[in-house]
């Protein structure tokens, strides 16, 4: 019988079983804690599709052309194709779910998003991505009922199982209530999330999302691409334990961004661009924000002004924002301005993936924030969602097309390396060598001291399974970010400040024996894959 | 500041519970007990106050924003949300922290609150077919959506355990939400569903009311849930605030 082991019950998870049960193909959903409290249900300002409501002669073609034109040259133009063909029909779907979007007088309501032409960005509220998970949990509870989705909640996954050739078996999962250890065997599919986990408290994401499952398929060999890719939301406030996110849309609504020079409010985004001001795009803010905080005369806090938005925009509009700020760090926006500052926010490098979803072994494949897909160089707001449904989708389907009979025809090894977690102070380590090589201003010097950091790191301790790996993962993002000497979407390097185009492909890394090799890959043509 | 924090604790469902107090220092008060809990889990040479190492504290959270309900637990005797619990509310910088009571111990924190997706597996909880929605209801559908499942309105609910009949708030929102765009076909038996697992335990005390994390306006939730599965009533048309 063909299997189907999903990892992860995010959007991209739910969406590729939902895929397989349609079709009458049962599967397997494992994920570390129900899918209410996935990653996913965060996401608040939107997802995007060329449904041409608002009538601004929008158009797949168009949203295309954004995507690849905001992806720096590095998303793969076929899959994007894919995408943006899909997307109207993706959306149309969510809403026979029952997603509440915004409708005016019977029609749906689409906003504008950074870096896209047209209104495109459809939405409830601030709550987009809370409103879509819970129409797919309930449609997977429809399958779940009929026999098709099996749930594992509080499974942990802690590796592949793979053949002598390299192929993919299936996994091996630990449910952390009872402590049990299982082997499942079965085509794999990775929906785990972003590497949020190797930021601890630095990221606007989830603490789920530990970044142990990615780094445990990298030791064992899956590439990963374009790992130095991390994508950096510039207004973020630090709230306890984490970044919380402040929505493009409070600059959007009016929200000016200053620092004090001199004494006085340097307002610098609408001095430097005049014409977008505040709302250029996220990769450009942020590197100014880091620009003026060092440049002379300057303080060292940047923050959002909001004290100059209508009662009404508040009440109606950030709402939301407000309270969350009032509660978590006793500021009243309407009254005080926000110190504000960079944030991670997304990762658009993950494990490598073809436009089919297929990852480098054999009966693995890859979907959402896990896999390197759509993205390429920077993401636009509203495409992530929209690349988890639709990776989600694909990935269920190029494996329901390739499956084989799963059998359990792997070796069973007795031990489990993988038990013992990774020492928190290590972690803290790790990640803070990363930042001072990985920041929104990058250089040869800070990246060469970084890998010799946690060189030096790795060399003074006998660490365990789990930290092997991170710190491989590590060093990987590191060394991919030192041999890409361009500057490119997300990537800023001070010291090679132009785009190259010898550098437009793909940085491919990849673990042999516990070290990292980097190489880059030119994109595949459209209409390439099969 | 000090923060006395005395811990209800449980190796596992077949040990026996134990308090433990740990004396936390700290000078953030903006800190939430949720960055304690870490806090003190990533520090291994954390002791108790009888000098007994603390081993982790098993608990559980995900978005540190009140967003995901992974951290539901008692707070000096309420049910809240660790991530929205702030040091600086606690003047005498006393906390007990204790598992909800209505569902099994896994360990310490944790519990096992897997009985409200089977409920809502009994309750048949999808649409069966299109959903037929309604746009002067939309505010509705969206206050239904935004229920957590954290349980923690389960807990103070004077109607609710775990393995009786009817399903509380938590039960509730989900099943209001199809109510606000049911097909047809699938009205019966979903109302049907309604009076033996929601309308018929419900004694609307609202007791739920005020301590659900989400601030979800479950009063109004349940009256037009109520009309449009035992009174047969289109579901109350309110002027609806401009969505955002
Ligand atoms: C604050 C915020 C706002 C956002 N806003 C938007 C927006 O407006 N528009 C947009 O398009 N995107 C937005 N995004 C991004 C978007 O939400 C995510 O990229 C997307 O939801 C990711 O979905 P996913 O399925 O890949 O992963 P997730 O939803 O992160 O799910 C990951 C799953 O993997 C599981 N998992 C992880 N590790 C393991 C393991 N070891 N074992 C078992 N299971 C594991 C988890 O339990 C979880 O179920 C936002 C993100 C954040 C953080
Ligand atoms: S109104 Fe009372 S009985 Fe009904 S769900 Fe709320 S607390 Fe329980
Ligand atoms: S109604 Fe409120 S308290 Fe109850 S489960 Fe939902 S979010 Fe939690
Ligand atoms: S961790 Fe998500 S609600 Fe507390």
């Amino acid at each position: 019988m063909k299997r189907f082991l999903i990892i992860g019950a995010g959007l991209s998870g739910l969406s590729a079983a939902i895929t397989l049960a349609e079709r009458g193909l049962p599967c397997a959903l494992f994920s570390l804690q129900p899918s209410e409290r996935a990653q996913s249900v965060l996401a608040e300002g939107g997802i995007n599709a060329a449904l041409n409501t608002m009538h601004e002669d929008d158009s797949p073609a168009e949203h295309f052309a954004d995507t690849v034109r905001g992806g720096c040259g590095l998303a793969d133009p076929e899959a994007v194709r894919g995408l943006t063909e899909h997307a109207p029909e993706i959306l149309r779907r969510l809403e026979r779910c029952g997603v509440p979007f915004h409708m005016q007088n019977g029609t749906l309501m689409l906003r504008n998003f950074g870096g896209q032409k047209k209104k495109r960005t459809a939405y409830a509220r601030s709550s987009t991505g809370k409103m879509i998970m819970t129409a797919l949990i309930d449609e997977a509870r429809k399958y779940e009922a009929a026999g098709l989705i099996h749930r594992f909640p509080h499974h942990e996954f802690l590796r592949l199982l793979l053949r002598a050739d390299k192929s993919c078996a299936g996994v091996r999962c630990r449910d952390c209530y009872t402590g049990e250890i299982r082997d499942y065997f079965g085509a794999v599919l990775l929906c785990c999330g972003g590497m949020n986990g190797l930021f601890p408290e630095m990221t606007t994401g989830t603490t789920q999302n530990s970044g142990d499952a990615a780094a445990a398929v990298f030791m064992q060999g899956v590439p990963f691409g374009n790992p130095e890719m991390l994508q950096y939301h510039p207004t973020t406030v630090g709230i306890s334990g984490k970044r919380c996110l402040v929505s493009e849309a409070a600059r959007g609504e009016g929200g000016r961004l200053f620092i004090e020079k001199n004494g006085a409010r340097w307002y610098f985004m609408e001095e430097l661009y005049p014409e977008l001001g505040n709302l250029m795009p996220r990769d450009v803010v942020a590197r100014e924000m880091f620009r003026v905080r060092q440049s002379p005369g300057c303080g060292g806090q940047v923050y959002l002004d909001l004290t100059g938005l209508s009662a009404e925009t508040w009440a109606q509009k950030l709402s939301d924002l407000r309270e969350e700020l009032i509660a978590y760090l006793s500021l009243d926006p309407k009254r005080e301005p926000v110190p504000v500052k960079e944030g991670i926010h997304y990762f658009m490098g993950g494990i490598a993936v073809d436009a089919k979803h297929r990852a480098g072994l054999r009966g693995l494949y890859a979907a959402g924030e896990c896999a390197c897909q759509y993205h390429g160089a920077n993401r636009l707001g509203g495409n992530s969602m929209l690349g988890a449904l639709y990776g989600g989708k694909t990935a269920a389907e190029t494996a329901a097309a390739e499956a084989q009979d799963a059998e359990p025809d792997c070796p069973v090894q007795e031990d489990e390396p993988l038990l013992t977690p990774a020492d928190p102070r290590l972690i803290l380590q790790i990640r803070d060598i990363l930042l001072s090589g990985l920041g929104i201003v990058r250089d040869e010097t800070t990246l060469q001291g970084a890998l010799q950091s946690l060189a030096e790191l790795s060399a003074a301790r006998e660490s365990n399974a789990r930290e092997k790996a991170r710190l491989c993962l590590a060093g990987a993002m590191l060394q991919a970010a030192l041999e890409r000497r361009e500057s490119r979407g997300a990537h800023y390097r001070a010291d090679f400040p132009q785009s190259d185009e010898a550098y437009r492909k793909t940085t491919v890394v990849c673990c042999e024996n516990g070290a990292a090799s980097v190489k880059f890959v030119p994109l595949p043509e459209e209409g390439a894959s099969v | 500041m000090t923060v006395t924090l005395t811990v209800l604790r449980q190796a596992s469902p077949d040990d026996a519970p134990y308090r433990q107090t740990i004396l936390f220092e700290t000078d953030d008060m903006q800190m939430t007990v949720a960055s304690m809990l870490q806090k003190i889990n990533a520090d291994p040479a954390c002791t108790d106050t009888e000098g007994r190492a603390v081993t982790p504290i098993r608990w559980e959270c995900s978005c540190l924003q009140k967003k995901c309900g992974a951290c539901a637990m008692r707070i000096n005797g309420r049910p809240r949300l660790a991530c929205d619990a702030l040091l600086s509310e606690f003047r005498r910088g006393r906390i007990l922290l204790e598992p909800l009571r209505k569902f099994p111990v896994v360990a310490d924190l944790t519990v096992d609150r897997s009985i409200l997706m089977q409920n809502l597996m009994r309750m048949q909880i999808w649409f069966a077919e299109d959903a037929e929605p309604d746009e002067a209801v939309r505010g509705l559908t969206y206050d239904a959506s935004r229920c957590l499942q954290c349980g923690c309105c389960l807990e103070v609910c004077p109607n609710f355990c775990a393995d009786g009949k009817f399903y509380g708030m938590a039960g509730l929102l989900p099943a209001a939400r199809l109510l606000t765009a049911l097909p047809e076909s699938q009205k019966e038996a979903m109302q049907q569903a309604y009076r033996k697992h929601l309308y018929e335990g419900c004694g609307k005390s609202l007791a739920c009311h005020d301590i659900c994390p989400a601030g979800i306006p479950v009063d109004r939730l349940l009256v037009n849930a109520n009309a449009a599965a035992v009174w047969k009533r289109r579901p109350r048309r309110r002027r609806e605030k401009p969505d955002e």
